[in-house]
Order: C-alpha cells, then sequence, then structure tokens
C-alpha cells in the first residue's frame, strides 16, 4: 500500500494532493457513518473482508461472479477447471467435485477436501485436524491443478503469441512496414529496445537479453490489465508468479555474468589499495556483495506481488465501501474513489511492467558489463 | 509466514514453464522477426538518408561546378567582346586614316593633273590664240596690204602703239 501510493505520488504532485483531500473527505464521511449506524454492519464487514480475502487468492475454479439467493444459498456463476494432485499416482479431477469446499472430492478411494482454498488428504468424514496455531495437519498432496491463474497465464501466453507473431509476419508482407492490430505495439517494443535494453545493457550485448524483456514487459502488463477487468483474475499479484519471473531474471543474470561481473562481486576493490587492507574490508564487503545478488531479484518479486496485490485490495475496498455505507453521500464518493483508482491502477498496471523490465535490464546490464563501462554503472549502483 | 504459507508450488510450477515456453515461442516467432524488420528497416532509412545527402551534396557540387563553368563563359564572353569592340575600333580608326591618306593622294594627285591641265590648256590656247592672231593678222595684213594707204596708216598707227607700249 504505502509502495503502491508512493509510485504514483512520485510520478505527480497534483495527483497526491487530490488524494490527499479525497481521503480526507472520505475518512470524515466515514467516521460519522460508523458513529450513527454503528455495530450493525459488522457482519456486512466481514463478509466483504472475507470476498477481498478470497478474491486475492488463486482458485480452482474460473468463477465469474457469485452471489447469494434469498434462502442464504451460494450460487456460483462460472465453469470448474481441472484439479492435478501428485499422491502416490497422478489424480486428476474436475474441481466441480468440490463444490466450492462444500462437499470432500472423492477420488481413487482418497478423499480431498478444498478447505481455505488449499487441497488437504482427508478421511471419508473430511475431518481436518488442527495443531495449538489452529493450523491443519492434514496431508497435503502436491497439487498442480490449472487454477485460474494458470488458466489466465495461458490465455496471456496465447494472446501474446498471437499478437506479436502476426506482429512479426506482417513486416515480411508490407515491406517492413507494421499492419495490424501488432503496430500499436511496435512502438513499445522499440521504447524497451531503445530506452530500457540498449542504455542499460549497451549496443553490444542488448540483443541477447531482448526476448526475456519483451516477453516479461508484454507478460506482466497484460495479465495486470487482465487484474483490472471484471474477469477478477489476480495473477501478478500472486507471489508464486513474481518469484517465478524474478528467479528467471536471477538465472539470466548470473548465467550470463561475465568475469568482471564476478570480479566485481568478488574483488570490488581491484587495485586500488594493497591486498592486507583489502582483506580486512572484504570481510564485510563480499557478504554484502554475495547477499545483493539474491536482494536484486528478490525486491522485484516482492515490488510486483506487493503493488499489485495493494492495489486490487484498495480497489475492491472501496468498492466495499459503497455496500457498507448505503448512503447518498458515502457511495458516490467511494464510487469516486474507486474509478479513481482505477485509472490509477492502469498506470501502476504499466509501471510496474516497466519497472520490472527496466530493474532486470539493469541487472543485466551489470552481469553484462566489461571493463570499459564499468565506471558509469557505479553511480547507479549507488542510486538503487 | 502466511505468505510462504500461500504460496502455491504448484502455480510457480505452471507459471515456470508456460512463461519459459511463451518465451522460446515468442523469441522464435516474434521477436526475432520483428526485430530483425525494424532493424532492417531502420538501417534502410539510414542509408537512404545517407544516400539522399550525398545525392544533395553531389548536386551542391555540380551546381557549384556549373556556376564555376558559368561565371568563365561568362568571362570569356565579356573577354571576347571586349577584344571584338577594340579590334572594329581599330579597324575603323585603320580605315578611317588609310581612306584620309588615299583621299587627300588622290586629291593631290586631282590637283597635279588640273595644274598639268591647265598648264597645257594653257599652252594650247595660247598656241591657238597665236595661230589664230597670226591668221588674223595674215588676212588683216593680206587685206590692208591691197590698199597702200591703209598699210602706211596701220604702220604708222602700229608704230604710234609701240611707242605707246
Amino acid at each position: 500500500m504505502q509502495r503502491f501510493l508512493s509510485h504514483y505520488y512520485l510520478s505527480d504532485m497534483h495527483r497526491k494532493i487530490t488524494v490527499k483531500t479525497i481521503t480526507l473527505l472520505l475518512l470524515l464521511v466515514s467516521f460519522t457513518s460508523f458513529a450513527s449506524e454503528g455495530e450493525g454492519k459488522g457482519d456486512k464487514k466481514s463478509e466483504i473482508k472475507e470476498y477481498i480475502q478470497h478474491h486475492l487468492k488463486d482458485s480452482y475454479d474460473f468463477s465469474l461472479f457469485s452471489y447469494t439467493t434469498d434462502e442464504g444459498e451460494h450460487k456460483y456463476i462460472g465453469f470448474p477447471l481441472p484439479v492435478i494432485l501428485w499422491d502416490g499416482g497422478l489424480k486428476v479431477f474436475s474441481s466441480s467435485k468440490f463444490h466450492h469446499g462444500e462437499e470432500l472430492a472423492e477420488v481413487d478411494g482418497n478423499f480431498y477436501k478444498l478447505y481455505h482454498n488449499h487441497i488437504y488428504k482427508t478421511d471419508a468424514n473430511g475431518t481436518i485436524n488442527y495443531d495449538e496455531d489452529h493450523k491443519p495437519t492434514n496431508a497435503k498432496p502436491f497439487d498442480m491443478s490449472i487454477t485460474k491463474s494458470v488458466v489466465m497465464i495461458i490465455l496471456t501466453g496465447l494472446l501474446m503469441f498471437f499478437l506479436f507473431r502476426s506482429l512479426g509476419r506482417s513486416y515480411g508482407k508490407n515491406g517492413g512496414i507494421a499492419k495490424g492490430v501488432g503496430r500499436f505495439f511496435e512502438p513499445i517494443v522499440l521504447y524497451i529496445r531503445d530506452d530500457i535494453a540498449i542504455p542499460n545493457i549497451g549496443e553490444k550485448k542488448y540483443m541477447k537479453y531482448m526476448p526475456f524483456l519483451l516477453t516479461v514487459f508484454f507478460f506482466i502488463w497484460f495479465l495486470n490489465i487482465f487484474g483490472l477487468t471484471p474477469l477478477g483474475v489476480n495473477v501478478t499479484g500472486n507471489l508464486a508468479v513474481t518469484a517465478s519471473l524474478a528467479i528467471l531474471t536471477f538465472l539470466l543474470t548470473n548465467f550470463t555474468g561475465t568475469k568482471d561481473y564476478w570480479k566485481h562481486i568478488f574483488d570490488p576493490l581491484g587495485n586500488s589499495m594493497p591486498w592486507y587492507a583489502k582483506v580486512v574490508l572484504y570481510i564485510i564487503l563480499i557478504p554484502i556483495e554475495v547477499l545483493g545478488i539474491f536482494i536484486k531479484p528478490f525486491s522485484l518479486l516482492i515490488r510486483l506481488y506487493a503493488n499489485m496485490q495493494a492495489g486490487h485490495i484498495v480497489l475492491m475496498s472501496l468498492i466495499g465501501l459503497m455496500f457498507i455505507f448505503k448512503s447518498v453521500i458515502g457511495s458516490p464518493l467511494s464510487f469516486g474513489l474507486a474509478f479513481a483508482i482505477s485509472l490509477i491502477e492502469i498506470l501502476v498496471a504499466l509501471l510496474q511492467a516497466y519497472i520490472f523490465t527496466m530493474l532486470s535490464a539493469l541487472y543485466f546490464g551489470f552481469a553484462a558489463e566489461t571493463h570499459e563501462h564499468a565506471e558509469e554503472h557505479e553511480g547507479e549502483i549507488q542510486h538503487l | 509466514m502466511k505468505l510462504l504459507e500461500d504460496f502455491s508450488l504448484g502455480l510457480f510450477f505452471w507459471q515456470t514453464l508456460l512463461f519459459v515456453l511463451l518465451l522460446l515461442l515468442l523469441k522464435k516467432y516474434a521477436w526475432k522477426p520483428i526485430l530483425n524488420a525494424v532493424n532492417e528497416r531502420e538501417e534502410g532509412i539510414k542509408n537512404a538518408l545517407d544516400s539522399a545527402e550525398n545525392a544533395k551534396r553531389e548536386m551542391e557540387n555540380l551546381q557549384a561546378d556549373n556556376e564555376k563553368l558559368l561565371q568563365e563563359a561568362r568571362l570569356e564572353r565579356e573577354a571576347m567582346l571586349k577584344e571584338a569592340r577594340e579590334l572594329k575600333n581599330k579597324m575603323i580608326e585603320d580605315a578611317k586614316g588609310e581612306a584620309s591618306a588615299q583621299a587627300s593622294k588622290i586629291i593631290e594627285q586631282a590637283q597635279a593633273a588640273i595644274a598639268s591641265e591647265k598648264q597645257a590648256a594653257i599652252s594650247d590656247l595660247k598656241a591657238q590664240v597665236a595661230n589664230l592672231s597670226v591668221e588674223i593678222a595674215e588676212k588683216v595684213v593680206k587685206d590692208e596690204l591691197s590698199n597702200k594707204d591703209k598699210q602706211l596708216k596701220l604702220v604708222e598707227t602700229m608704230l604710234g602703239e609701240a611707242k605707246l607700249n
């Protein structure tokens, strides 16, 4: 949240003031409404909280929306997705068997229960055993299900593949000029090449990293944007996804690292002082540098995850506020605020993709550096 | 700790697999062709600009050459015209001098001819006058000498006249 806000705070001072004003107004309204309506809304609040919590997590079925009937029955509109478990053998079944966690799934004589968005192996009665911290102690089979996020990843992948392949093909057909939908993305491809890859990696080696940078940028951007649609997906706000991306950056950085890159880590001072002075300093310096190798991609994974997660929480909370207020002033206000935040989220979607790509390129730049331009990177390291 | 508990290895597995697959596919079918095409296009534009620049420079050179040639031609024409004018003037001058010399020579000759003709005419006239005078005198004398008195008278007159002279 803090981080998310700080990003656009930096981007525009005016907006900062506007948001502050609106936040203040909102606080005033919310105080008054809470004062007048008291505890009666507690139920709804926890329901909204649960709903948001549920939304932020991955799910085993692709639910578009759900509602509660007058009889208190939950209805889900959507379609089930395949559950794939490794539990002494591959077990594949439809997530509709869980009935949204209401029923046990029986497969090959084993019983599985969907409990708080995790699949546990249970006995025929679906008993969940808890430890002292109220955590389930049941066995968790290795879960490779095609979840909602995986479906979105596949769809985004397909979209990107067809979009950019058609762009790539259109050049040949039109004598070097882009045509079709893909041409809207050509300036972005060029931007990534000219303003992200080349300045950070250098003219000589940037081509090696371009496929990764382009793929990661469009992948994150598209998924961020899909996260803003009413499909209700939150792929990039998922640690597993951002961790995977960051680990790829990490691997690519360190496997393409030049001699100078490793020298920079294990012998950062070079010939600037005698060896006995260096030994003392290196006891501190080398661990820091080695730690830096891991901290850099770690910051990538946390930044993207936290920003997207925070954006979704803020947006959904604001939408939820409408149902809590149920007043002439409060609801339009929270609608307006949710609308404003949505607009900012569109910017953040792009910004986070840009930052991830930019920083990846910067790390690749460190890895690809050769001694000639080692100096110019020095300032950027400190800047980070 | 809750974050780590929620970390889904399955999703991590799928994400890594699908992303790497997507990366490889896009690299082969999209990014390579796109970047190559864009690079080619940029090279093309650069080359075109360079050749345009060259052509422009060549044109400028040509124009400068033309200008130079034109300038030379103009100077040459000027010189030729000047020469011609001088020649003309000189010719006129010469012709004038020659003509006047010729004219004065002709005049001189004419004058000499006139003078000699005049002389001849005078001497001719003189001879004729003398002849005529002699003939007249003969006739007069013949006539006079037929009459003695008259002869005498004449002699006297003549003598008288001669005295007066």
